[in-house]
């Protein structure tokens, strides 16, 4: 089983109007290289999942900036101006999700649950149209899973079969996204052989890994 | 005091609330400060919601590595015993009451304890992030922020803005005093001696209850 494709061919598995999942924050734990050929391939009405809209010329902003995007799942925005104007003229449909609620809708879309409960969001503006769970005499908010076409996701170091060492701050999304997607693209900054990686250190486990590409040194 | 001072005063007076042992998470801004008065030889484990423990300085010039960041999204260090993690453990940690103490700016905080400050509605609308998990899940949170915007109250009978959550904040810190969020309302328990209480009381549209035992704010 060969899971090493170009970066052409993993992009051209994305197709206009699909959902994706995208891992990092502000940029970091984005897979770049995938990015910017989805720029350049310009891949359109995608609906993005991922925690934020980065910087305007830093990772998934990039989509943003080249209107590719007709739906936005995010917890934050307010780093890339371009997402609050198109969202202010109507262009881009934004959801606004807090960060520890949209990191659980992804885990449970990969972990086969049917949503999950979280104190998070009761008594504001996030409660509106959800239902609400007491447990033993505490409110929760009953919030779905998420599930997306495509995950792209980067790693530090990959083996051939896809099992995914992490550096650094870059886990965030990656990890959970791994799991909720049909098809899971992951960016490696250094592939190497099966047996390479201690076990013990593998995050990610080589199962949840469609596809690599090679994206070199970040 | 002008505006560096005054923003350095109210995150040393925060600082004073650490314990050692304690894990904190600081918000953007002004409560990020408070690591800069965090005293000596105690032990404060700072959180970063995009996923570590053990937040340090920023690195030296050169040294700047885009894998470490903070939740802003600028280069950081790790210090020696921190952990790194993904989000869903960081927020484990955020939402399962594991964070001590979360320090927090607002647009408007009021006496039942709800704040908001993530939103203006038609203006300003830039995501909650972690905010609202972190104000629902932090055995303590410390709203540190000028008494003030520009003369206008922000501590009121009740937040008019979308809330970020209901009935959470505990303690209030601004360069005018100390307060404490009760189910009485809230209370004034020190006060900066360059105020007087009717000065704190007309900068502030929720009734101020004066703790009978009134204390100088001391940083």
């Amino acid at each position: 089983m060969n899971k090493l494709v170009s970066i052409d061919e993993a992009v051209d598995m994305i197709k206009d109007g699909m959902t994706i999942m995208v891992g990092g924050f502000l940029g970091c734990g984005n897979p770049h290289k995938i990015i910017d050929k989805l720029v350049e391939k310009n891949v359109k009405d995608l609906t993005l999942i991922c925690n934020d809209s980065s910087f305007p010329d830093y990772g998934v902003g990039k989509l943003v900036v080249n209107h590719q995007i007709k739906k936005l799942i995010a917890s934050h925005v307010g780093t890339n101006p371009e997402t609050g104007r198109q969202m202010n003229a109507g262009e881009m449909e934004v959801v606004l999700v807090p960060q520890g609620t949209l990191a659980e809708q992804v885990r449970a879309g990969g972990a086969g649950l049917g949503g999950i409960l979280t104190p998070t969001g009761v008594g504001t503006v996030i409660e509106e149209g959800k239902e609400k769970i007491t447990v033993d005499g505490v409110e929760y908010l009953l919030e779905k899973p998420l599930k997306a076409d495509v995950a792209l996701i980067a790693g530090q170091k990959v083996d051939k079969f896809g099992n995914i060492v992490y550096f650094g701050a870059t886990r965030n999304f990656n990890t959970i996204m791994a799991t909720a997607a049909e098809t899971v693209i992951v960016e490696a900054s250094e592939i190497v052989e099966v047996g390479d990686l201690d076990p013990n250190d593998v995050v990610t486990p080589g199962i949840f890994v469609d596809y690599i590409v090679d994206g070199g040194a970040n | 005091m002008d505006k560096n001072e005054l923003k350095a005063f109210i995150a040393k007076r925060v600082a004073k609330e650490l314990k050692d042992g304690d894990v904190v998470n600081l918000g953007i801004g002004l409560p990020t400060m408070v690591a800069n008065y965090i005293p000596e030889g105690m032990n404060i484990f700072l959180q970063s919601e995009n996923g570590f423990i053990g937040l340090g300085p920023a690195p030296e010039p050169g040294k700047e590595d885009m894998r470490i960041v903070n939740a802003g999204g600028q280069p950081v260090t790790i210090l020696p015993g921190g952990a790194f993690f993904d989000s869903a453990t960081s927020f484990t940690i955020i939402r399962g009451g594991h964070v001590d103490i979360t320090v927090l700016g607002a647009l408007q905080v009021d006496e039942k304890g709800n704040l908001a400050n993530w939103m203006i509605p038609g203006k300003m609308v830039p995501g909650m992030g972690g905010a609202m998990d972190l104000v629902t899940g932090a055995k303590k949170v410390i709203i540190a922020m000028e008494h003030t915007a520009k003369g206008a109250p922000k501590i009121l009978k009740e937040c008019t803005l979308p809330l970020t959550a209901a009935h959470q904040v505990d303690m209030i810190i601004t360069e005018m005093g100390v307060m404490e969020v009760t189910e009485k309302g809230i209370v004034l328990k020190e006060i900066n001696p360059e105020f007087t209480i009717e000065d704190v009381k007309n900068s502030t549209e929720a009734e101020l209850i004066i703790a009978e035992d009134l204390k100088e704010m001391e940083i």
